[in-house]
């Protein structure tokens, strides 16, 4: 058999290789890029003051930013407590139904929002199963903010953890048995070998948590009663505002949330760059002193 | 072995998975067990009345067949990005990739909203479809693009480390004993590729069933025609039906648990046959 022969049933023939980097240049534009620049063109359609406007002008809309930035940051600082919690257990321990926890911590990725919300407010709606109790004691969940967090919480909580089982899982024990031996307590570990061994894995899982939690609707919509000036977060403001056919207001407060998303991309990427650097690094160290 | 060694050695088991347990239970376990309790309260008429209406047949209809639709483009755009982006070098390949997981971070609110603006007649690729006959907003064919947008980074993400993976010799191989580059494809690198990709359609597909935020603002919501399960849940809740809204609500539940059965059963199909 000649060389060419063999190249061509290697690599893919030019032509094909043209058409597909175009097909997939294309796909790539329609579904996401056109999407992702609109969202920025419509914002600012009639100019920077009226975009500055429509944030800062509007009293509800200022009221669902400030609630964002309440409801968000409490939800993901529960949810990366849990995450290292169970990270922790899941990654350096074999037990029974470890598994299963797995599967549980995914759930919610799997479980519809609205479902979410809904037997939320049948947990603590005024009809609910602690409804009673809770008027008793002039406390409000659902319609107020404590339902915002628990809803928020539930949507986003897999996310730290699932980023960081695997971080954990590469980076290995023995780091953290050499401390142990050398008399270092349980929290000194943590905070001393564990922590700063994945802190770049933890600080992706708490970004990436907040931009969904910011960004949470479909269970917050159901929990907050869409109530404007008093529990409308930035998303359920983008609907109401959309449905109030202002779509200048409505594309202003999209744009905040989509510069989120963005600045999300940007740090993973800037995350997994430093990364292959960092490995790279070493497998040069490795080379130069002789050691594998 | 290494599991005793750290049990030992290593402190924070009993309180790392105790709390981890405390919070599943809290956040997960206690929610569902309500909605299941209060399902369970209803008299099988109501129940079966709430579940099988017309409408709410409609909706589930709606629901399952769009995200079929939507996880099967899915599957064709994202085979053919993942390949492009593993095997071909060219100009913008870093930041294309980065792109991919836009949907992942993007709040799905927003992307409903921009779908919502792009496909109606005078929006930016409405004005070119809406001539045509093709209308993607405020229809069933709005509701598969948005849940493409949203199932498409799964995809491309389960698909891409199989690619990489794929070890150069077979190809190599199957050059060398004169195969030409279509049968490499279709008979060397497809059998390895094929489970993974049934994953990745069932990862989309279930990510697709349970979408609600971005498909309020581009389906139009109306019941029977573009009335998905989540909207039908909505609209029961606003009447203060709870009752029927907890029953379609459980019937849901039991589709995307049963997804993701299906996707772990897979996941440990295609490892036992391909590693």
């Amino acid at each position: 058999m000649s060389e060419p022969t063999i190249s061509r049933a290697l690599h893919d023939p030019p032509l094909v290789r043209v058409t597909l980097i175009l097909a997939a240049l294309a796909i790539m534009g329609v579904l996401i890029v056109i999407p992702l620049v609109s969202v920025f063109y419509q914002a600012f359609a009639n100019g920077v003051d009226a975009y500055v406007q429509s944030l800062v002008g509007n009293a509800d809309t200022l009221h669902a930013i400030r609630l964002t930035l309440v409801v968000a940051p409490i939800a993901v600082v529960a949810n990366l407590v849990f995450g290292v919690a169970a990270a922790w257990a899941i990654a350096r321990f074999r037990f029974p139904g470890r598994t299963l926890l797995t599967a549980l911590i995914d759930l919610p990725f799997a479980v519809s929002p609205v479902v979410v919300g809904l037997f939320l407010v049948l947990i603590f709606g005024l009809q609910g199963y602690l409804g009673p109790w809770l008027r008793e004691h002039d406390m409000a969940v659902i319609f107020a903010l404590p339902g915002l967090v628990l809803a928020t919480a539930f949507v986003t909580f897999p996310v730290v953890a699932r980023e960081l089982i695997p971080v954990l899982e590469a980076v290995g024990a023995e780091e953290e048995v050499a401390a142990v031996s050398l008399g270092a307590r349980g929290w000194q570990v943590l905070w001393r070998v564990t922590l700063p061994n994945v802190k770049w894995g933890i600080l992706y899982g708490v970004i990436l948590c907040n931009a969904r939690a910011m960004g949470e609707f479909g269970a917050v919509a159901v929990v907050s009663g869409r109530i404007t000036g008093e529990t409308d977060t930035m998303p359920l403001r983008v609907e109401k505002l959309f449905q109030e056919y202002d779509l200048p207001g409505a594309f202003a407060v999209a744009s905040v949330l989509a510069s989120l998303a963005v600045v999300t991309l940007v740090v993973k990427t800037a995350l997994e760059w430093k990364t292959r650097r960092d490995l790279a690094a070493t497998a040069r160290e490795a080379t130069a002193t002789g050691h594998p | 072995m290494t599991t005793d060694v750290n049990r030992r050695v290593l402190p924070g088991f009993q309180l790392s998975l105790g709390y981890s347990l405390f919070y599943v239970s809290l956040m997960v376990l206690v929610p569902i067990a309500a909605g299941v309790a209060k399902a369970s309260t209803l008299d099988f008429a109501t129940f079966w009345g709430a579940v099988a209406s017309d409408r709410a047949l409609a909706a589930y209809r709606l629901t399952v067949g769009a995200s079929l639709a939507a996880a099967a483009l899915d599957l064709a755009l994202g085979l053919l990005v993942a390949w492009v982006l593993v095997r071909y070098t060219f100009p913008l390949r870093g930041l294309i990739d980065a792109l991919v997981d836009l949907p992942f971070a993007l709040p799905t609110a927003v992307a409903g909203l921009v779908y919502s603006a792009l496909y109606v007649e005078n929006g930016w690729l409405g004005r070119f479809l809406v001539p045509l006959g093709i209308e993607g907003s405020y229809s069933r064919l709005g509701i598969v693009l948005v849940l493409t947008f949203i199932g498409f980074p799964f995809v491309v993400r389960t698909l891409q480390p199989v690619l990489e993976g794929l070890e150069a010799d077979v190809e190599e191989a199957a050059a060398c004993l004169g195969a030409s580059r279509w049968q490499t494809v279709t008979r060397v690198l497809w059998p390895a590729v094929y489970p993974a990709t049934i994953t990745a359609f069932a990862l989309a597909f279930a990510r697709a069933l349970g979408e609600y935020g971005s498909v309020v603002f581009v389906s139009g919501n109306m019941p029977f025609r573009t009335e998905i399960a989540p909207v039908l849940i909505v609209a029961r809740l606003e009447e203060f039906a709870y009752g029927e809204a907890t029953a379609i609500a459980v019937v849901l539940l039991l589709i995307s648990l049963t997804t993701l059965v299906l996707i772990n059963l897979l996941e440990r199909w295609s490892k036992r046959a391909y590693v």
